[in-house]
């Protein structure tokens, strides 16, 4: 019951809003086979658990429909990891322009 | 009676919606078959130092114009005697929501607002989101954000999260979708149930605010170098960055600036595809966007697109995204700014074009954005090897776009790619002589044509003969 979402609670909902077999003509193969999905956040309007459905409010005042899928989400993103091969980039640009190239009298 | 909600009964609808939510009957520009009064609908949007006056309002705009005098250094060192121009920088990220973007929303929120309808929307993944949201929070506007953000696996591209973040921090409702073009059905409907603005990337009010930013630029040179510069370098998706550009910089007087355009290279990633939506580590600016726009605009969400890249570009080249990524890592390193990765697109291109230049021209590369989170070299990469594309340090010409990217060894690898302005000129007329269809072109339909594609009417003949022969083979 500790997942449970509370009337208030700041979540995230899912629905699918195109199934295979109903998405556009243009669209390729691969897309063709998978549902247009949709997801949106808002103000849990009464209580539902996770996979339920639940109505939320959202920050424009509509009201939507759709399965439970996050309480108080995370977006998740970051910054990454250190990237190897741009490491050295600095320091070698830096000793191209102290070993004098690019001065201005050049050429 | 409810509405017919079903793909089709709303795609039917179409142009019912856009006519209530722009507030432009596009129709009464009409002159010929494909003919249309292009300068007509932009005056819609007003003058330049109107638009001026109402971006201001919000904030937006005058922005500063820096010299790269490191990375001028790093180029002369590359460059042949005597060659080597200065390159200067836009920081188009000073605007509130850190990027040119909030040029664009500043005046479709201002009409919007003065029109009386209670919210905007815009069908976008890109900084527009955050700049439309931005504006609308000044103007107290409700406004809705709809994102092609996940893959089928749920999978978000970093950037893209980011950029929902940065909506939703602005007090905006996010739609978030996985990957199609029916995110156009999902605006539609959005737009009908709430009236809401469509602050399209596309009508007069965005593009007509980006003149304001060639306008500017030119100002600022002239009072700086008692020129306008030599070439001004625009990264290219839309097609509404080159057009406002370049529209700013002739009014300012700027008439022999070179106006080059620049796309990343992502020839082969199908955007509608699932497959590779997370394949891509650039998420515009990139030849996806940039050459189906330029070759027909009107594919846009209005009926008449406002961005004709076309009329305006000088030259159009195409650039790695390794090449991008390094070009990031220099400006850093170098100018010890952090920005991107947006306006270093036009930068890994200015750094190779100030090659080919005499040390007293000058270059300009028009916009920086902000970076972060899932924006950052370091994000996108991570994010690269996790869908088993290949990092490594090499020969950027070793690119294949959704499977390796190569980051220069040297910066003496780096380099642009010509793409031929007349293959879209060409492509851009047989899209036009498909939709003319059987019914037959006017002398107005001729101007309009040359207009179009940047050439005489002649030249116009010219290469409809060579589509229409083509065809018949």
């Amino acid at each position: 019951m500790s997942d449970q979402a509370r009337p208030g609670d700041w979540v995230q909902i899912h629905r699918v809003v195109l199934p295979p077999g109903e998405r556009a003509p243009q669209v390729p193969p691969d897309t063709q086979a998978v549902p247009l999905e949709m997801w949106v956040k808002g103000f849990l309007l009464g209580a539902a658990g996770p996979g339920e459905t639940a109505s939320v409010r959202t920050v424009t005042g509509r009201v939507l429909e759709g399965r439970l899928v996050g309480i108080w989400p995370a977006p998740g993103h970051d910054f990454g990891a250190p990237v190897p091969e741009l490491m050295t980039v600095g320091g070698e640009v830096r000793a191209r322009l102290a070993q004098g190239g690019g001065d201005a009298n050049r050429g | 009676m409810g509405r017919d909600l079903s793909y089709a009964g709303v795609m039917g609808r179409r142009n019912e919606i856009m006519l209530k939510a722009v507030g432009i009957d596009y129709r009464t520009y009409s002159t010929g078959v494909l003919a249309f009064d292009y300068e007509a609908l932009m005056a819609e949007a007003g003058d330049v130092q109107e638009i001026r006056r109402i971006q201001r309002e919000t904030h937006v705009g005058d922005t500063p114009l820096w010299e790269l005098g490191n990375i001028t250094r790093l180029v002369r060192t590359l460059a042949p005697p005597g060659k080597g121009a200065r390159i200067f920088v836009k920081d188009e990220a000073a605007n509130p929501s850190g990027s040119f973007k909030a040029r664009r929303a500043a005046l479709s929120v201002y009409n919007a607002a003065r029109k009386g309808y209670p919210g905007v929307s815009a069908a976008t993944s890109g900084n527009y989101g955050a700049a439309v949201a931005s504006q609308a929070a000044m103007r107290s506007v409700g406004c809705i954000i709809i994102q092609e953000v996940f893959d089928s696996r749920g999978i978000g591209q970093p950037e893209i999260v980011e950029k929902g973040r940065a909506c939703e921090a602005y007090g905006a409702e996010v739609v978030q979708l996985t990957v199609g073009p029916e995110l156009f059905y999902v605006f539609l409907v959005t737009l009908e149930e709430t009236g809401y603005f469509n602050a399209s990337l596309y009508t007069p009010y965005s593009v007509a605010g980006i003149e304001t930013l060639g306008y500017e630029l030119a100002e600022q040179m002239v009072a700086r170098e008692g020129r306008p510069p030599d070439v001004v370098v625009v990264t290219h998706a839309g097609g509404g960055n080159v057009t406002g550009t370049a529209r700013g910089l002739r009014k300012a007087g700027a008439t022999a600036t070179q106006v080059v355009g620049v796309s990343v290279d992502l020839t082969g990633l199908h955007m509608a595809s699932d497959r590779d939506f997370n394949r891509k580590s650039f998420t515009t600016g990139h030849t996806g966007f940039g050459i189906p726009f330029a070759t027909w605009p009107d594919r846009a969400d209005v009926p008449r697109n406002a961005a004709r890249p076309l009329r305006y570009l000088d030259r159009l080249v195409l650039v790695t995204q390794g090449e991008v990524f390094y070009v990031t890592e220099l400006l850093a390193q170098l100018e010890g700014i952090e920005r991107g990765p947006a306006g270093n697109t036009s930068l890994a291109a200015a750094i190779v074009l100030a090659q080919e230049l005499d040390r007293d021209r000058i270059v300009v590369v028009q916009e920086t954005e902000y970076t972060g989170a899932g924006k950052h070299p370091w994000a996108q990469l991570t994010f690269s090897c996790k869908n088993g594309i290949t990092v490594e340090r090499g020969d950027p010409a070793d690119n294949a776009p959704g499977r390796r990217i190569v980051l220069p060894e040297d910066p003496a690898q780096l380099r642009v790619k010509e793409f031929p302005l007349d293959n879209i000129r060409r492509s851009y007329l047989r899209n036009a002589l498909s939709q003319a269809g059987d019914r037959r072109l006017t002398p107005e339909d001729y101007r309009f044509l040359a207009d179009e594609i940047g050439q005489d009417e002649d030249q116009v003949r010219s290469l409809l003969k060579e589509a229409a022969a083509s065809e018949a083979n």
